[in-house]
């Protein structure tokens, strides 16, 4: 497929790998924020193809995994209420919350559908008019404003019965607290280039000017990547520190102003609790009083027991780059992609699942 | 989760698209990108066009891509 298949070319990958080998001098810790990063670095044996002195590392760049058993243990209580359908993403239903998952909740006979776009849950609210609808909003910078958009369709056609629990996050927040933790020294970050499309790239460029850490924004291709990484140790071995863009197809300089204001219109940011992380000021968005007839959290009584994490998963210390994979007892053993433990086994852009299904030897 | 793909814009109607995907077609909004126009790539996520691909940029990081190589080569 064309914008594909052309960054895809092994002889050009080849041949940029040698010349990142050739620059490299000295040994890096670099970041793939974004879980769909890590998944293609797995995929195509990127992170065996690099030389040893680059480490790659992943990050909390995956929605379905940063999002905390308490929001998960909130859509199990909304699925349970009576003339309520739940619609969501394929990756949301399987997620383990604190006694249940959306998925056993359907089979218990919660009516939980699975769509591919908020378009599809407007379309079961416009049939299903004496239902409540609600669109379980899991998703970044990327996927809010599709979820801004349905909204504000609901909101011009008087669909009454749509709502949705927004669970939005945003990325740079997370990104200045993961630096500003110190619990990694990284020297370079790899910035997620569907993000970007949206926010252009100035909402990341506090990572070179205030961290003097080298950025780049990527496309998903290993072409991109492999640019994206030969600009980081370029900039790390000249000491320069900026945000370059290695995927200006996509992403372009303001980014998308249309998907900005429609984000904004709906949504307002808020202080969100990210799993293994915690709560960041800023970081989430929240329905705007304006659209309050649509969000779920307010016009629902939504029960919250105590959510409580399983002990022995250590998902939160790999989010934060902290641990890998390999260090969780529970890996490949009692957690795998068919029964997930922790959410980054069961999001099919998981750091774990990505792990499992194409880590390779644990070296 | 961001996951979005190329897709070529067929034709228009309103907010809605027929995009081409890898010999499929299929409808999308482009309520995200108004100033789409027929023949342009998209970027399609989750039914929603996200960004309107740039040829010419396309071009420059392929031909950008090619020079770091034959740098490579040349030192070599």
């Amino acid at each position: 497929m064309k914008y594909i298949d052309e960054y895809r070319d092994t002889e050009l990958g080849k041949n940029l790998i040698k010349r990142i080998a050739e620059i490299s001098k000295r040994p890096v810790k670099l970041m793939e924020f974004c879980g769909g990063h890590t998944v293609s670095i797995l995929k195509h044996g990127i992170r065996q193809l690099l030389p040893s002195s680059i480490e790659m590392l992943s990050g909390p760049g995956c929605p379905v995994c940063v999002t905390p058993v308490a929001d998960i243990d909130k859509a199990i209580a909304l699925a349970r209420r009576p003339e309520t359908i739940i619609t969501t993403f394929g990756d949301m239903i399987r997620v383990p919350g604190s006694k249940s998952a959306l998925q056993k909740e359907k089979a218990d006979g919660a009516d939980v559908r699975i769509v591919y776009s908020t378009r599809d849950a407007i379309e079961i609210a416009r049939q299903n008019p004496l239902k409540s609808v609600v669109f379980i909003g899991v998703g970044f910078e990327t996927t809010a404003p599709t979820v801004a958009a349905s909204v504000m369709q609901a909101m011009n056609e008087g669909l009454t019965n749509y709502h949705i629990l927004s669970l939005h996050k945003l990325c740079p927040p997370v990104m200045k607290a993961l630096l500003l933790s110190h619990e990694i020294n990284l020297d370079g970050i790899i910035c997620p280039g569907h993000v970007c499309a949206i926010t252009g790239a100035r909402p990341f460029e506090f990572i070179a000017r205030e961290h003097n850490i080298a950025a780049a924004i990527s496309g998903f291709e290993p072409l991109d990547i492999l640019l994206a990484v030969e600009m980081l140790v370029n900039q790390i071995e000249s000491g320069r520190h900026a945000v370059e863009n290695a995927y200006p197809r996509v992403v372009h300089e303001d980014g998308n102003r249309h998907a900005i204001d429609i984000m904004a219109e709906v949504f307002e940011p808020s202080s969100s609790c990210w799993r293994g992380i915690g709560v960041i000021p800023e970081s989430g968005l929240r329905v705007k009083d304006k659209y309050r007839a649509f969000d779920a959290e307010k016009v629902f009584e939504i029960e919250q027991p105590v959510s409580k994490e399983n002990p022995a998963c250590i998902c939160g210390d790999i989010l934060r780059g902290v641990k890998g994979p390999y260090d969780c007892k529970l890996f490949g053993a009692a957690c795998d992609p068919g029964h997930p433990v922790g959410p980054c086994m069961v999001s099919a852009e998981g750091t774990c699942s990505a792990y499992y299904l194409y880590g390779g030897e644990n070296e | 989760m961001c996951l979005a793909i190329p897709a070529l814009v067929k034709s228009i109607d309103g907010a809605m698209a027929q995009v081409e995907v890898g010999g499929v077609v299929r409808s999308v909004s482009i309520l995200l990108t108004p100033e789409v126009k027929d023949g342009d790539y998209i970027l399609l996520h989750t039914g929603y066009a996200i960004s309107i691909i740039d040829k010419d940029e396309a071009l420059k990081t392929l031909e950008m891509l090619q020079e770091l190589i034959d740098l490579e080569t040349n030192q070599v």
